[in-house]
């Protein structure tokens, strides 16, 4: 389609193509005669009425770069797999149909019924990428945003700021940010770290060891800390993504230690160390070579897998000192342990992976149902559970920074794989084509990173 | 394997019976251009060279079936050692197996281990690392505990049979290294174990 052809027969064509490739990624449209066609030309029906549910419909015009096709297909992305918005998904030729011919004088009415609530125009400027918002009740541009942007489309740094972009538009229409500014850290199928892109894009291995499990991002998205296996045996180390540096934490040269987490303020590692005398939860300063200190008393049993709670006050964490693996909480200090799920007698629970979302309010774990592995969540307030999958063995579950949606591994496809949940809508899509993928650990918001 | 013996003194003794014959052989032929000794006296000497020649072929010949029958009990015992050893080390480094997400020794176990114990006393030099393993079922972070918690309860059963803890080093791999592959029982039930190795390679760390 060209957009400047203004012939009534092109017109026609364009609506048609329009109505043809008019999809939505979520909710069953629900197709209907108009009554009142909105400003068509003579002779064309609009017929097209879309029934769109809780979530409002955003639409994404054709950006005007070098690069805007692949622009607008990753906003578009970001914005469905936020879960929030539903994206009216149109054709660049469909959607510059519907483009003013000048300015902002957009044909709204035609777009309230398309269903769109919000749109959404990137395009090229001096600093690279400039977003512009028009919100189709008030009919009038609400929000404009101007977002640097490498000079290498396609990039890992041009997509992560393009993935800003999308972060922003989901605060300007939501109030709080997205998550796809964002990397997934993970223990591939060969035993070695990998990280990739909250979409799935730029994987790349960061580890060359015997082993490596367990990656746990910095605060500041700056490090991530691991567990990795040498001829000596488990060692905790520190890898800076600026320096590429390396660093072996020496707390607890000795043993088994694994399962390090950041604290909040990014000062401390919490990880469980295992010798004779079972497996207890340590304490060690970044970087420092203090002894560890230790803060579960485990009598014997085997303590693992601990996360902060996003004030830094408290630990959860996985023990085995009632017989059978349970989750725990306790002060970060290791007083007060208590059970997090409810205690039956008797009950041959097997509850591990804890994971304390970034809003403090619930927990995420992997609990054994009728022989398989399935992703809980418990609310904090009440201790009232919530599962989420009933396919396959499903385990590691991993807050985004929104709270929202987890990352977890899972056999429900076949082999294991790092599938995206969101815990609203139950939607899952598969994030890895990577056999084996496991343990992954989201990263804080990485805008401009 | 059996050690390569040196042949050298073997041959050697060969060499020296040679050696005796051929002087023997010489000493019959008559000298032509000597001036005219005694013939008894010369007989005489002939017959004790003789004599002499031959007594020192048969003690040669002793000499040397004395130490193929001495190298041969060397043989013997080197290989009846290197069984015996070979026994043992398969004794060391038999592998035990536990119950899904147990770290209690089974009975099988603990004669598993029994057996190690005269082994260990046997060579008080030796040092061994016990690793211990899980089936794929369960948190991969928790197993790696589990593992260590096997290994731990293996040393304690070593330790309180007499044997010096200084000696034995624990580990886990939990479900990182199976032994077979699979996702059913006859699989787990082999990956669930503990491995034991003897240390080399000199004083660890």
């Amino acid at each position: 389609m060209i957009r400047s052809n203004r012939t009534a027969a092109a017109r026609l064509s364009t609506l048609v193509a329009l109505a043809g490739t008019l999809a939505l990624f979520a909710g069953a449209p629900r197709v209907a005669r108009a009554q009142n066609p909105t400003q068509p030309p003579q002779g064309v029906r609009l017929g097209l009425n879309y029934a769109l549910g809780t979530k409002p419909g955003v639409l994404v015009l054709p950006a005007d770069t070098t690069a805007g096709d692949s622009l607008r297909a990753i906003i578009q992305r970001d914005l469905d797999y936020d879960d929030r918005a539903t994206v009216v998904m149109l054709d660049e030729a469909g959607a510059r149909a519907l483009m003013p011919k000048s300015g902002d004088r957009f044909n709204y009415p035609l777009f309230a019924k398309l269903g769109v609530v919000a749109i959404l125009r990137p395009q090229h400027s001096l600093t690279g990428l400039t977003v512009t918002m028009y919100d189709v009740a008030s009919k009038k541009r609400v929000q404009t945003g101007s977002f640097t942007l490498p000079d290498t489309p396609n990039s890992a740094a041009w997509r992560m700021a393009v993935h800003a972009a999308s972060d922003q538009i989901g605060k300007w229409i939501f109030g709080t940010p997205g998550a796809a500014a964002t990397r997934i850290l993970f223990s591939g199928g060969d035993k070695q770290i990998w990280m990739m892109d909250s979409d799935g894009a730029n994987a790349r291995k960061l580890t060359s060891l015997t082993l490596a499990m367990s990656p746990g991002w910095s605060p500041d998205g700056r490090r991530f800390v691991f567990s990795g296996f040498t001829a000596r045996g488990s060692q905790i180390a520190v890898y800076d993504f600026l320096s590429h540096d390396m660093t072996w934490q020496s707390a607890t040269p000795r043993g088994l230690n694994i399962t390090p987490t950041f604290s909040p303020d990014g000062t401390t590692i919490a990880y469980a160390s295992g010798a004779d005398r079972g497996t207890d939860i340590m304490l060690t300063d970044v970087g420092g070579n203090d002894p560890a200190r230790r803060i579960t008393v485990g009598r014997g049993s085997d303590n693992t897998s601990p996360s902060y709670s996003p004030d830094g006050r408290q630990i959860v964490f996985m023990s085995g000192r009632a017989g059978h693996p349970e989750v725990y909480l306790m002060d970060a200090d290791g007083t007060n342990p208590q059970i997090l799920t409810e205690f039956t007698y008797g009950e041959a629970a097997y509850r591990a992976s804890p994971d304390w979302s970034p809003d403090g309010r619930s927990i995420a774990y992997e609990s054994r149902i009728d022989g398989s592995f399935q992703i809980m969540t418990i609310d904090l307030r009440d201790r009232t559970t919530k599962q989420y999958t009933s396919d396959g063995e499903n385990e590691d579950p991993s807050w985004a920074p929104d709270g929202r949606h987890l990352v977890f591994s899972s056999t429900r496809a076949g082999p294991r794989e790092l599938w995206i949940l969101d815990t609203e809508s139950g939607r899952m899509r598969q994030l890895t084509h990577a056999p084996g993928a496991r343990l992954p650990a989201w990263s804080p918001l990485l805008a401009g990173r | 394997m059996m050690p390569r013996r040196p042949l050298l003194p073997t041959l050697m003794g060969a060499a020296l019976v040679g050696a005796a014959v051929l002087t023997a052989a010489c000493a019959k032929k008559p000298v032509p251009l000597a001036p005219t000794p005694s013939a008894n006296a010369d007989s005489a000497a002939r017959a004790d060279s003789i004599a002499r020649a031959e007594a020192a072929r048969q003690a040669e010949l002793a000499r040397a079936r004395a130490e193929q029958d001495s190298l041969r009990a060397v043989r013997e015992r080197e290989q009846r050692d290197a069984a015996q050893n070979a026994d043992a080390m398969r004794v060391l480094a038999a592998t035990i197996y536990y119950d899904y997400d147990q770290s209690d020794l089974t009975d099988a176990a603990r004669s598993l281990l029994q057996a190690k114990v005269p082994v260990l006393q046997a060579k008080p030099a030796t040092r061994i690392r016990i690793t211990g393993h899980t089936d794929d079922r369960g948190s991969s972070e928790y197993n790696l505990a589990l593992g260590l918690r096997r290994a731990a309860e293996a040393k304690a059963f070593l330790v309180a049979n007499g044997i010096d803890g200084s000696r034995i080093d624990i580990a886990s791999m939990g479900e990182e290294m199976p032994a077979v592959q699979g996702e059913n029982e006859e699989a787990w039930s082999k990956n669930r174990r503990a491995e034991f190795a003897p240390i080399t390679g000199g004083s660890e760390e």
